[in-house]
């Protein structure tokens, strides 16, 4: 086990603890992001060059900005119900 | 169930887990230890069939039928996430509101930027069975690419680059060709999914037999598959309203 | 020390189960979830790793007899990481249709789901 190994994995389970311990929705979405980038870089120091591709597409771009587009949504959806039950 | 004990419960039965995992990694190999078993029959496979990457060989040639299976389930759950953000009865679907300047800057590197992504993303996909890479690494390259319109530019440019029939159809496509190649399998060569195509020398672009095109054919379901997703979640968060509203 | 690896991927999966049971936010949960499952993805690579051995591609520099990592549970997982994001866009999108229709996606409130 070198320090390497070692060291990517430490950062990879800190990334993970911030993204739960981030309470609010929105924020998670940056954290997710830079916890894909950790695991990216774990993968690849374990010699697995296809699923860091994979993840670094997946991970780090399409999943943030999905949960993104549902916080927003939600809030627009708040929003206008508000307006609604105002009339 | 209240909250203190639904944290109690997690608290029992987490903790009973957490001890038994502990002692079941004190079984297993070492981490980095050379017994692999699976490794030492996937790998001769592969080279006897002139792949050079052998994930791939093992995702379209010897577990074909497993991608098959994780295919069908992306399809499926992109056919549900899609019915869900339809606009419901009482809602409309409206024209995006022109929002937003980007800086110059932004819009070069979008401009210089996309085509290099796209064209990456065709390589990632047709080298799937000789470099790093395939059908569902480069269909997500592919579909990022796309949106960097929509980062560097603005939702209209968006829609006007990607109308979402075609790539529903390309998706369809995707799926349906994997079938239709493995009952062609079974046709030639007596197995579903069997790789039928000529190989070729190692190394070279066309050398795989089936792993290329059916990875091709996943690259094309994965691009499909994410456009449909992310424009549904687009049209809800912006052009969706209810109908009445004034925003 | 050689565990190491193996008690990481069970703390990622623990701790994103934590995240599912103590959320106050549906979408909240899901991320949570994303977590957990990264968990096992680190736990399968971690099995397949063999020290001082290179990726499972061939070319012009790895010849086809040199020493590879298991490309077995590569495979599994890569197809597994795209699979499960449009699992957890079908999930994301449940959570805007239970916004719409109930006003709200705190967990403890949405007593309709209740049994």
């Amino acid at each position: 086990m070198t320090a390497l190994v070692a060291i990517a994995l430490t950062v990879v389970a800190v990334a993970g603890t911030a993204v739960v311990l981030a309470d609010a929705p929105g924020r998670q979405a940056v954290t997710l992001s830079v916890f894909g980038m950790t695991l990216v870089v774990l993968f690849v120091i374990l010699q697995a060059p296809d699923v860091a591709l994979s993840e670094l597409g997946v991970g780090t771009a399409v999943v943030p900005l999905m949960v993104m587009l549902t916080v927003r949504t939600m809030r627009k959806d708040r929003r206008q119900r508000g307006h609604r039950e105002d009339e | 169930m209240n909250r203190l004990g639904r944290l109690l419960l997690f608290a029992l039965g987490g903790g009973v887990v957490s001890v038994l995992f502990v002692l079941a990694t004190f079984d297993l190999p070492d981490f980095g230890s050379s017994i692999h078993l699976y490794r030492d029959l996937a790998v001769p496979a592969a080279v006897q069939h002139h792949t050079a990457n052998v994930v791939s060989a093992v995702n379209f040639d010897q577990r074909a039928i497993d991608t098959f299976g994780e295919e069908t389930i992306l399809v499926a759950s992109v056919v549900g996430a899609a019915a869900l953000l339809r606009p419901s009865a009482d809602e409309s679907e409206r024209r995006a509101p022109d929002l937003g300047r980007t800086l110059e800057s932004t819009r070069l590197v979008g401009y210089v930027l996309m085509p290099v992504t796209l064209v990456l993303g065709v390589d990632v996909v047709l080298h799937g069975g000789i470099t790093p890479g395939g059908g569902f690494q480069g269909g997500v390259v592919l579909a990022t690419g796309l949106h960097l319109i929509y980062v560097t530019g603005t939702y209209p440019a968006l829609e006007r680059l990607r109308p979402v029939v075609p790539f529903e159809v390309a998706e369809s496509l995707g799926a349906a060709g994997f079938a239709l190649l493995g009952l062609l399998g079974i046709w030639t060569s007596g197995a579903f999914l069997g790789n039928f195509l000529p190989l070729g020398a190692f190394g070279q672009i066309l050398s795989t037999g089936t792993v290329q095109v059916l990875s091709a054919l996943v690259g094309l379901e994965v691009l499909g598959s994410m456009i449909v997703l992310l424009s549904s979640f687009f049209a809800q968060e912006i052009s969706i309203r209810k109908a009445g509203a004034d925003q | 020390m050689s565990i190491y690896a193996y008690l990481v991927a069970g703390y990622l999966i623990l701790i994103g189960s934590y995240g599912i049971v103590r959320s106050r936010h549906l979408v909240h949960a899901v991320v949570s979830l994303s977590v957990a499952q990264a968990g096992t993805y680190v736990l399968l690579l971690a099995v397949g790793y063999q020290r001082a051995a290179s990726a499972p591609v061939f070319g012009s520099t790895t010849k086809p007899n040199t020493g590879v990592v298991d490309p077995v549970v590569q495979a599994m997982t890569l197809t597994d990481i795209v699979v499960s994001a449009t699992v957890t866009a079908l999930l994301l999108a449940l959570a805007v249709q239970i916004n719409k229709r109930h006003g709200t996606v705190d967990p403890d409130d949405l007593a309709a789901l209740r049994g």
